[in-house]
């Protein structure tokens, strides 16, 4: 297998809330070969408040990011939906040769806006070599949520089927998890309300974690941290405001690849969750 | 030197409106060799075709130019008026000023002028090279096969055969009946589908004048109107059905069982069986892969041992039941062919925010249809596939694979808005508790007391029509919950539904391009088949003997699909009503002064209509068999020197019309 | 090069698809430009290579032959013979000195009048492009239809 090599753009989230989502990718691809140069001077890439204030700079941020890849001449990629997002969106809009002169001039450098941005998730689903698997992970029972930005709006971003994603079903199929058919793969978290109306991030949050509980899951399996973050944080709250009881791990699928491939529980960062997922793991001999 | 005649037609102001009549007739009036221009207001008016007939006449014409409407419309009534002048109708060019040039450049009138000049000049310079030519007549085989034994399809074989002439039914299903012999009710009247069906099966498969090939499909086509000969596929049923007696004993003791293509796959049905009671003929088939014998045949093969079943043999009391029968392939003449092989439902599976198919309460109009009837699995017990539980709150979703340019289908498949009020009205039938709403986009009642049925839907049964789609549908303990948008109050709307309802559009048959190609007529974008002209000509094909009824040619409902049944089949008794058919004489020929008896002209030939005939020196020269050729003139193209000519078409004409528009 | 070069198209159309085609343009209003001049064939398998190189030779700045789809010829397979002239051809444009998008071989259904409108369009916009032959170009001399 020939060696490939990316550009890492890991964002912000990856370097503080969910640096188990950052830990367990780099695992994930240093096991299957595949490597990852993280961008020297990396920046953030406007998803925040940057593209609702100045519609320029919320291009130029994400085209600093392509610029510094463009410079490594090596593909970008990043786990965050929301920065890929952002990237994408930046390269979309760059495509008119207005906007990429002017966001060149506000970088004070020539973005040739032509290489590739792919998420971490695109890549692993597109490996087609052996998975290096030493334990699979039978017995257990997950759905995968993708949450919004992975797949719309469907000519900036989309990789996968927009409204039944297939993509993280069949990589943690691969890991021996039992996946199950949900309707709420591509839902709204509500994320972006958590601050402004957290009572309406309470309802969409319960609805998904419901849903996951009716299909019979153990856990939910996610690939974006502010889903995660979500889906993980405000549970307690949920169960107690809904009189509810869910105890579903928010788990990333580099962190179940991780366990399946023989890193130990502690290496991968998942008694870092809120929703503990180490009794569960444990109880089917997992970790 | 030639008498050349010019006739501009204004079509109203369809062509005089855009190009200026007077401008072209000064730039024609002065080409060599035109001794008149006339104008009329609309040529093919019988006035315009009098001043034509008169003028060719009174001025001795030998040519005739048309600029009117194209070619495709008009040429025959054009070539009949000249005909009744006394002169050769092959004489006539038309020019197409009207759907090439009026009706395409009207905002630039200018240049619409100076292409009707050019146009005009380039039909001029043709008709010169236009030599006299005789249509040669050939007898015709007065039989018709019609392809698809559904409600179209049986419709235009009885009036046919009513007619006396002899009509081949051939059906790929096992019977014949088609969509129509699925469906519980009609609308807007509810009659009942089958009741009214049915009959009509039986008098096909009595009449005397009918052939019925079932579990049979078209091979090959080859030939022209009154002389098709047709290869037909009769499918082995693995039953001889000249000893079966439609007992039932076979299919009552098949011991397996598998969902029922008929039923739409709610219920099931036997290994050996036949689609529906009423199945014509009655005489069940076998299938095949499915079947314990043969799996047993094929075990043994691999040295395992599986037990054979045979049990439908041991019982049949005639012996009807033939393991070694094999596909049989017959060669039939026909003069006429009807294609009326119907449609079939979109695949709702592809809409994935409605659960991609897997929702086991999520169904089809189609499946509905069966879940009302009380043939079906349910004996008509309104059951909902998931537990069987009797639905209380059922939510229709509209154009499903109609008017959605994402699924690839821009078009209205016009019959599903009605198909949604009367299934909401039939269920309010079987159970008065059940509310049925309904997200529609607009709802199209267009048809005789069509409106009024959709309004009896809302006011009399209560059925709650709600303007906006449904975005997305999820389960919920037990539940469809079915998120959508009521866009005339302005707000999203929840309902948790026990039965959706998807109203699945018509989409093209499976196999129609196929056999559109196997029969060399045209198809659109989605399927479909395309009619000779959209208003007029809508049962032709732009294949002379080929003729299209019902669903075939585009979404319809059955009052329309009969109709049209009927119409086919005057339109075969009018064929059939000529004793010998005028052949096209634009065929052709060789100059046999030139031909070096290559046969390149043979090796491209799609009809083998080149001949080889032996000069006087001994020498095989090609000649032109004109009752084979069609007149496609690939022979003319491949012909390295020039030898072989198409008449009516001739290298010369092509070349005066290169280079008058070249002008 | 100059806005008002209106370059000249020759059209071979065959009658069964692509003519019909066109008429269907017309009968839905849907405009082209009127750089195009329509010759009916029967089949686009009947268009010699000899007449293309007779409109080069007359003047056309541009060719456009259009037929049945693939598998749809009203003759079985005409249209095959068309697209394997027409791939020789091409690579001899070369030779003449004409650009090889002044020659376009293309499938028009009966059904596809947009189509065919688009088609025009672009082929006139393409050929404006390019602006007049660049070959020695003998204009069409005047030919008497005596």
């Amino acid at each position: 297998m020939t060696h490939q090599a990316y550009a890492y753009y890991p964002g912000c989230s990856l370097s503080s809330t969910a640096r188990e989502y950052d830990v367990s990718t780099r695992k994930v691809f240093e096991a299957l070969g595949l490597e990852l140069r993280e961008l020297e001077d990396w920046s953030c890439c406007g998803a925040s408040a940057a593209k609702g204030i100045n519609h320029l700079l919320g291009l130029a941020l994400p085209g600093r990011v392509i610029q510094q890849a463009e410079e490594a001449n090596l593909p970008l990629t990043t786990p965050c939906p929301e920065c890929y997002s952002r990237l994408r969106f930046a390269a979309y809009e760059m495509k008119d040769e207005a906007t990429r002169k002017q966001v060149s001039q506000v970088l004070e450098t020539e973005i040739k806006n032509t290489g590739a941005i792919e998420p971490t998730l695109k890549i692993i689903w597109q490996y087609d070599g052996d998975l290096r698997i030493k334990k699979p992970l039978t017995g257990l029972k997950a759905v995968a949520y993708y949450g919004c930005l992975f797949v719309r709006p469907k000519d900036v971003a989309a990789f996968d089927d927009q409204e039944d994603p297939r993509s993280m079903d069949d990589i943690v199929t691969r890991l021996g998890v039992e996946m199950l058919d949900w309707g709420f793969k591509t839902e709204c978290c509500g994320a972006y309300l958590s601050v402004p109306k957290p009572e309406i991030v309470y309802r969409l949050v319960y609805r998904i974690l419901k849903g996951a509980k009716q299909a019979g899951a153990d856990c939910v399996v996610v690939a974006c941290p502010l889903c995660q973050a979500n889906l993980d944080t405000r549970q307690k709250a949920i169960e107690e405001r809904y009189r509810v009881h869910f105890d579903l791990p928010i788990i990333y699928f580099t962190q179940l690849m991780g366990l399946a491939m023989g890193f130990s529980a502690q290496e991968l960062l998942l008694d870092k969750h809120l929703t503990d997922p180490l009794p569960l793991l444990r109880g089917k001999g997992l970790a | 030197m030639a008498r050349i005649g010019i006739f501009l037609c204004h079509c109203g102001t369809n062509i005089a409106g855009v190009v200026n009549i007077s401008q072209v007739r000064e730039a024609v009036k002065d080409i060599p060799q035109v001794v008149l221009v006339e104008e009329s207001k609309y040529m093919c008016s019988e006035m315009g075709q009098g001043g034509i007939r008169e003028a060719i006449e009174k001025n001795k014409l030998d040519r005739v130019i048309i600029s009117a409407c194209s070619p495709r419309m008009h040429e025959n009534t054009f070539r009949k008026t000249v005909a009744d002048a006394g002169l050769n109708p092959y004489l006539l060019e038309i020019a197409n000023v009207r759907e090439q040039d009026s009706w395409v450049h009207a905002d630039d009138k200018e240049a619409a002028t100076e292409k009707a000049i050019a146009l005009t000049r380039t039909a001029v310079a043709k008709a010169l090279l236009n030599q006299p030519l005789t249509p040669k007549r050939v007898g015709l085989t007065k039989r018709a096969l019609v392809i698809g034994g559904g409600i179209a399809g049986i419709q235009a074989a009885l009036d046919i055969a009513n007619a006396g002439h002899p009509v081949v039914l051939v059906e790929r299903e096992p019977t014949i009946g088609g969509r129509m012999a699925q469906l519980d009710k009609t609308f807007p009247t509810l009659d009942c589908s089958s009741c009214i069906l049915t009959p009509r099966m039986v008098e096909a498969n009595q009449h005397p004048n009918i052939t019925i090939f079932t579990y049979s499909e078209v091979m090959s086509v080859s030939g022209f109107v009154g002389n098709f000969k047709v290869q037909i596929r009769q499918k082995a049923r693995h039953v001889d059905s000249v000893k079966c007696t439609g007992c039932g004993i076979c299919w009552q003791k098949c011991p397996d069982l598998v969902p029922s293509e008929f039923d739409t796959g709610l219920g099931g049905r036997k290994i050996i069986y036949v689609p529906f009671a009423q199945a014509i003929p009655n005489v069940p088939v076998i299938d095949m892969p499915n079947c314990r014998y043969v799996k047993h045949l094929e075990a043994a093969k691999e040295g395992k041992k599986l037990p054979p079943c045979r049990i439908c043999e041991k019982l049949c009391p005639t012996g009807a039941i033939d393991w070694e029968q094999e596909d049989q392939v017959l060669t039939e003449d026909f003069g006429a062919i009807v294609v009326a092989t119907g449609f079939k439902p979109f695949d709702y599976g592809r809409y994935t925010e409605f659960g991609a198919g897997k929702y086991p309460d999520v169904i089809g109009l189609l499946q509905l249809e069966r879940l009302l009837s009380a043939s079906g699995p349910t004996n008509g017990e309104l059951k909902r596939p998931s537990d069987g539980a009797h639905p209380k709150t059922v939510v229709f979703l509209s154009c499903i694979g109609s008017r959605d340019e994402r699924m690839g289908k821009p078009y209205c498949s016009k019959v599903c808005c009605m198909v949604m009020a009367k299934q909401a009205i039939l269920l309010k039938d079987h159970d008065p508790e059940i509310q049925p709403y309904v997200f529609y986009i607009d709802v199209r009642a267009g048809g005789k007391d069509y409106e009024e049925f959709y309004q009896r839907s809302q006011r009399e049964q209560g059925v709650l029509w709600l303007r906006g789609r449904v975005s997305k549908l999820y389960q919920d303990n037990g539940k469809v919950i079915v998120m959508g948008e009521d866009s005339l109050m302005g707000r999203p709307v929840e309902i948790a539904a026990d039965l959706v309802v998807m109203a699945t559009g018509m989409e093209a048959n499976d196999g129609a391009v196929d056999l559109a190609q196997t029969l060399h007529i045209s198809y659109d974008t989605h399927g479909f088949m395309v009619e000779a002209h959209p208003k007029l000509r809508p049962l032709e094909t732009n294949t002379d003997g080929i003729f299209l009824a019902g669903t075939v040619s585009g979404p319809r409902d059955i009052p329309e699909t009969v109709a049209q049944g009927s119409g086919v089949a005057a339109k075969v008794l009018g064929l059939f009503s000529k004793d010998e058919l005028a052949t096209d004489p634009t065929v052709a020929y060789v100059d046999a002064m030139r031909c070096t008896g290559c046969f390149l002209c043979a090796e491209v030939c799609p009809y083998g209509a080149i001949d080889k005939e032996p000069s006087r020196d001994g020498r095989l020269l090609a000649k032109v068999n004109e009752s084979l050729c069609k007149g496609c003139g690939l022979c003319v193209a491949g012909c390295r020197g020039n030898c072989i000519n198409l008449r009516g078409f001739t290298n010369q004409q092509v070349i005066e019309e290169i280079m008058a528009l070249c002008r | 090069m100059s806005l008002d070069y209106e370059p000249r198209i020759i059209g071979f159309l065959c009658n069964w698809c692509a003519f019909a085609g066109a008429d269907l343009a017309g009968t839905t209003r849907t405009g082209y430009p009127s750089n195009i001049r329509i010759i009916r064939v029967p089949c686009s398998g009947r268009v010699d290579p000899l007449l293309i190189l007779k409109a080069y030779q007359q003047g056309a700045d541009a060719v456009l032959i259009a037929g049945c789809h693939p598998g749809d010829c009203h003759y079985v397979q005409g249209n095959y013979f068309a697209r394997r002239r027409f791939a020789l051809l091409r690579q001899f444009l070369d030779y003449l000195g004409i650009e090889k998008e002044r020659l376009r071989l293309e499938w028009v259904s009966a059904s596809e009048g947009r189509k065919f409108a688009r088609l025009v369009k672009e082929m006139t916009e393409e050929v404006s492009r390019l602006g007049p032959r660049k070959d020695t170009v003998r204009r069409p001399v005047k030919v008497a239809t005596e």
